[in-house]
Order: C-alpha cells, then sequence, then structure tokens
C-alpha cells in the first residue's frame, strides 16, 4: 500500500460545469414537444447543477438525441458503439462510483439483449442507472420485429428491484428526468418514438410510483401507460360528446403500480380498460388484473387491450395502430364493444 | 509483505475454502486453487485498500469475474478485518450474506456483485471512467478466468477499453486451461490470449501466476507501463493447484470432501510447498 492514497479528498467531484451552449434547433423545427428531441437537452440542463449525470449510448445519439448532451458536457458523454451488453453493464460500474447513469438505445435492444445486464448488474445491486428504452412498441413501423419492443414491459416488470417508468410526452419526460435524479435503484424508463404528441402543456408535478388522473368519468376507466395516453384521452373526448364519462389514468409507473388508483377506478366505475403498446401478455393489462383479483375487487367489464400474442405485419406506425386499434378512433370502438357487451 | 508470509497466504485461502465447502456441502475448490497467489499478492500487497474505510472513494477496485472463486476471497477479506472472521460459519445458509457468488450490497470490501461470468470487465470499464471523470489515481482490477474469455462481453469491454485508453484498468486472466466440461483449448479456444488482448489494443503481461515473485514483479511494472493502454497480466496456472488429485483434472469443478478424504486434503495443504 503506498502511504498517501487515503489523503485523497473523498469529495465526489464528478465533473467541471463547462456551461449550457445555446440549444440547438433542429432544421429549425420547434422541439420543445418531442421528447426524444428534449432527451439530451434536457440532461445538459440537469447536469449543469448536478455533478452526477452521465450519458452513453450504442452508437444511436443522433436517435435519441444524446448528441445534444455531448455538444454540452463532451467529457460525460460515452458513445459505447454497438455494444448494448457492455454500455449497460458500464453504466453500472460508472454509478458504482457515485455517477447517476442514463444509457440510452432502441427499447428492443435495451430490454431483450440488454436484459441480464439490467438485471444482474443494475437492479440487483440497486445501483442508479437509468436504462433509457426509445422507439419502444411498434414506433419503429416497418423496420420490423427485430426493432420493435413488445415485450419490454413485460420483461422489466418481472425484475426485481427495477422501477419501470412508461413516458408520456416531452413535458413528461423533463419531469420524470428530474424526478429520477434522486430516486433509489435502478430504473427502465421506456420512450416512445419521440414523436408522441402533447398530453401535458406543462411541466407535471410528478411522484414517480403514482398515476395520475387525467380526466374523471363515471362510466368506465381507461389507464393508460406511454404513447396511448394521448389517444386514450382523445378517445374518452370523443365519447364525451357521445354522452359516455370515461376516466383516463396516465399509469406511467409500470412497476411499482399504483394499486390504489386501480381499486379505486374498479370500485366507482366498475369497468376498466388497460391500453398499451405492447404484448399483452405480462403486460400493463397483466398487472392490473392482478391487483384486481389478489384485492377480490372485481370489475364489472375487464379488457387488456394492445398487441395480442403475434409478430405484427409490415407496415408504418400509423397504419400498425389503426391495424391493433391503438389509435383514437380504434379505443373509441374498443370502449363501445365493452360497454355495448352485455 | 514478505514473498514467505504471502506463500503462507495463500495456503490459508486454500485451507478456508476447504473448511467453507464443508459448510455448504459443495464448492469451487479448483477454481480458487489456480488463484489463490494471484488474490494473496493483490489483497495483502497490492491492492491500495484500507479495511476500515470500505468505501473510500480513492480505493483500489477489484472485481472478481469468476465470482465462483468468492469462497476463496471471504477469509481474505475476514482476515484483514473487513468484518468478524466468525460471520463465514454462516456460508452458504439461509440469510447469510455469504453465497457462492459475492454481493456488493450484503459484504464490507466487495466492489462489485458478479456471477454470471462475462460482466467484470465491462464494470471494471465503468469503475475506470468513474475514476478518472472524479479525478482519482486508483486502479481497477478485474480477475477473468480463460474460460470466461468465451464470452463476447468480455471483447466489447475490451474494445471499449482500449478506445477510451484506460491505463488503470488491469484485467488479470487466470489461466488455469480448464473451464467446466474440460480443457479450454478443446471446449472453445480463447486463445492466444496474449495476442487476442495486444489485437484490441491492452498491454500484456506474462507471468507465472503460481510464483509470488513473478507476480509482485508483474503488478509493480504496472507504474512504468503506458499509461495511454489498459493492461493485461496474464497469469498462467494450473486448476487445483496444491492438491495433486486436483490439478487439471474436470472432476473438482464443484466438489464436496468428507471424512478421510478431506483429512488428507488438508494434510496435504498444511504441508506442501504451495
Amino acid at each position: 500500500m503506498s502511504a498517501d492514497w487515503q489523503d485523497q479528498s473523498e469529495v465526489f467531484n464528478g465533473t467541471a460545469n463547462v456551461g449550457l451552449k445555446d440549444r440547438r434547433s433542429f432544421d429549425g423545427t420547434d422541439t420543445r414537444s418531442i421528447p426524444a428531441f428534449v432527451f439530451g437537452e434536457e440532461l445538459a440542463d440537469i447536469a449543469n447543477e448536478d455533478p452526477r449525470v452521465v450519458v452513453l449510448t450504442a452508437d444511436l445519439a443522433r436517435s435519441n438525441r444524446a448528441n445534444d448532451f455531448a455538444a454540452v458536457h463532451p467529457e460525460r458523454f460515452f458513445n459505447l458503439g454497438i455494444a448494448e451488453k457492455n454500455m449497460i453493464t458500464v453504466a453500472a460500474g460508472l454509478a458504482s462510483t457515485g455517477f447517476v447513469p442514463f444509457a440510452a438505445t432502441f427499447a428492443s435492444f435495451a430490454a431483450l439483449i440488454g436484459c441480464e445486464q439490467l438485471r444482474t448488474d443494475c437492479a440487483y445491486p440497486q445501483l442508479p442507472v437509468r436504462v433509457v428504452g426509445h422507439h419502444s412498441g411498434m414506433s419503429l413501423g416497418f423496420y420490423g420485429t427485430s426493432h420493435h419492443s413488445l415485450e419490454d414491459i413485460g420483461i422489466t416488470r418481472s425484475i426485481a428491484d427495477l422501477t419501470v417508468v412508461c413516458v408520456t410526452d416531452a413535458n413528461h419526460l423533463r419531469a420524470v428526468l428530474r424526478a429520477s435524479m434522486d430516486y433509489p435503484g435502478a430504473m427502465y424508463l421506456r420512450l416512445g418514438r419521440g414523436r408522441d404528441p402533447e398530453v401535458y402543456s406543462e411541466v407535471p408535478e410528478i411522484e414517480i410510483g403514482k398515476a395520475i388522473s387525467l380526466k374523471d368519468g363515471a362510466d368506465l376507466t381507461i389507464i393508460a401507460t406511454g404513447s396511448t395516453v394521448h389517444p386514450s384521452l382523445a378517445a374518452a373526448r370523443e365519447l364525451e360528446a357521445q354522452g359516455i364519462n370515461v376516466r383516463v389514468i396516465d399509469m406511467f409507473t409500470v412497476s411499482p403500480l399504483d394499486e390504489g388508483v386501480v381499486l379505486d377506478a374498479a370500485a366507482t366505475t366498475g369497468g376498466i380498460l388497460t391500453v398499451e403498446e405492447g404484448n399483452i401478455t405480462n403486460g400493463l393489462g397483466s398487472g392490473v388484473a392482478d391487483v384486481l383479483l389478489e384485492n377480490l375487487v372485481l370489475p364489472t367489464r375487464f379488457r387488456k387491450h394492445g398487441v395480442p400474442d403475434e409478430h405484427v405485419p409490415v407496415g408504418p406506425p400509423a397504419g400498425l395502430y389503426a391495424h391493433y386499434r391503438l389509435d383514437t378512433a380504434g379505443i373509441v370502438s374498443v370502449v363501445k364493444e365493452m360497454l355495448n357487451d352485455d | 509483505m514478505s514473498v514467505a508470509e504471502l506463500r503462507e497466504k495463500a495456503r490459508f485461502i486454500r485451507t478456508e475454502t476447504l473448511r467453507l465447502t464443508k459448510i455448504a456441502g459443495a464448492g469451487h475448490y479448483s477454481s480458487v486453487f489456480s488463484c489463490a497467489e494471484l488474490m494473496a499478492a493483490l489483497y495483502y500487497d497490492e491492492l491500495r485498500i484500507d479495511p476500515t474505510r470500505p468505501k473510500h472513494l480513492a480505493r483500489d477496485r477489484f472485481v472478481m469475474g469468476k465470482g465462483h472463486a468468492a469462497i476463496g476471497l471471504y477469509p481474505v477479506l475476514a482476515d484483514l478485518g473487513y468484518f468478524a472472521p466468525s460471520e463465514l460459519d454462516t456460508f452458504t445458509r439461509l440469510g447469510s450474506p455469504f453465497g457462492d457468488h459475492p454481493d456488493m450490497k450484503k459484504i464490507p470490501g466487495i466492489d462489485f456483485s458478479s456471477g454470471s461470468l462475462g460482466h467484470a470487465l465491462s464494470v471494471g470499464v465503468g469503475i475506470a471512467l468513474g475514476g478518472r471523470l472524479n479525478g482519482f489515481d486508483y486502479r481497477t482490477w478485474a480477475l477473468l478466468g480463460d474460460g470466461e474469455l468465451a464470452e463476447g462481453q468480455i471483447w466489447e469491454a475490451a474494445m471499449s477499453a482500449s478506445h477510451y485508453g484506460l491505463g488503470k484498468l488491469v484485467a488479470v486472466v487466470d489461466n488455469n486451461q480448464l473451464s467446466i466440461d474440460g480443457f479450454t483449448q478443446d471446449i472453445m479456444s480463447t486463445g492466444p490470449i496474449d495476442e487476442r488482448f495486444a489485437a484490441f489494443g491492452w498491454q500484456v503481461h506474462r507471468v507465472d501466476g503460481h510464483d509470488l515473485n513473478a507476480v509482485l514483479k508483474a503488478f509493480r511494472s504496472l507504474d512504468e507501463a503506458d499509461p495511454s493502454k489498459p493492461q493485461c497480466i496474464l497469469a498462467d496456472t494450473v486448476k487445483g493447484k496444491g492438491v495433486a488429485r486436483m490439478e487439471l483434472s474436470t472432476d473438482w469443478h464443484v466438489g464436496n470432501l468428507v471424512g478421510e478424504d478431506y483429512d488428507a486434503v488438508m494434510n496435504e495443504l498444511m504441508e506442501g510447498v504451495i
């Protein structure tokens, strides 16, 4: 042992604030409400105040806009190339030294290729790694099954000590990123395509683990998450014009579920429809069903709506959403089916 | 610590492994015996650690890729004062901190949990990056098995370590020649290990992993090594070293000695030069 190493300061320095550069617009587009486009910017802002933030990606810095972070904090950005397993475990190593790493790649690769690293290296040691799976669900459309992540909710929901959050829109992402900084343990953050339309006109006050009630109603409750919140809310508004009052819950934390909100919905509205952009096997709907049955609070109507247990056909995202009735019109029709199914 | 004293510590690692295996009813004898000298040299001479301050941010880090050899590490940590030696008696019993693979949340002195082969070098890359970002000059050590090198993630990590110029990262390869099903070169040839690490941008030092003088010399030579390159110490070892019936035998990756066999092997270890 050398003599003087213990004299080194134990103050966690992180990295120096290099100053926030002007935000760059993307081809003149107003990017303020586009989740993927605010990902890097918002983290860069957080990093100005918080030396723990580091960002990693696996050759997708353009896609997830980690490059906006890298432009401001280049010393805190690590591109690990096309090697997702290594990226996630490197993030875990960084977390063990005091950093809060955000490791971002396509959801299909984060949750499927990196599943074991997410469990064994992040969740099991309870390290504050935030694995960010973007372009989730069918949002990569005609890229096909290799690029779809219909299983990631089911996979991550079944990992202990892993908090699973599905991001709703840009302002919600801002809130989630900030709330995540001091949230204990590992998290999986599921982002949509990055073009999800606005649900929250300003940054919402959130508490991870607590669902947000977006609209009240007495006839039925839609419990939605991530990319399906917007069309669910739009569907509820359309139904309202037809005299059907639907409650809409943004269940953005998929694990752990906000059980109180689920039980209250069953008790006060009778029917429950869960909506998710993912395989309905072991997804949000399964979690909600578990809560209801275990508590013997049985809804009068119940349906898990999402992607059936099949590989989806080729098509652009909008076409696939219509095909699986995950767009506004589709959700309206599903609600009507449920209410007429007596 | 003198070489003679380190030799006794290596013997202690082996005999404690025997004792703890008896508690569990099964254990990885031979995987520990191949790296007993490496662990002794690291923990009793090389590592910059303070058992009274196990979380010191400037400490050297040690990540055990071959986590199944943790049974040989736990007694070392107890011996150094990280926890009371009597706690080892709970080894593998229900609720014990000490399982077959090490858990950083439960055991003081364990820098990272392990068990699934192929992860530790990536952990080391992250810890080394974190140290550099934070301005610390600690070294990060990852102990890997030669069979473990068949895991693809090892080479993802090796690539990233040289890409980021992590000169404070050291991979110690316990080249004990065997994995579970047989000789590594027959199951899946992971060599030439030295040439492969060199091709991935690492500086490689090859030593006899049971020769404590050579091991210590290799560790000390790191101060003069190329600071822009991650360092690989390729330690040629013998799986099961020190017990005749176990040396280069595929029958002892997991085993349990009972009765006269236990006594005979304990005597062999106590009397042997290794």
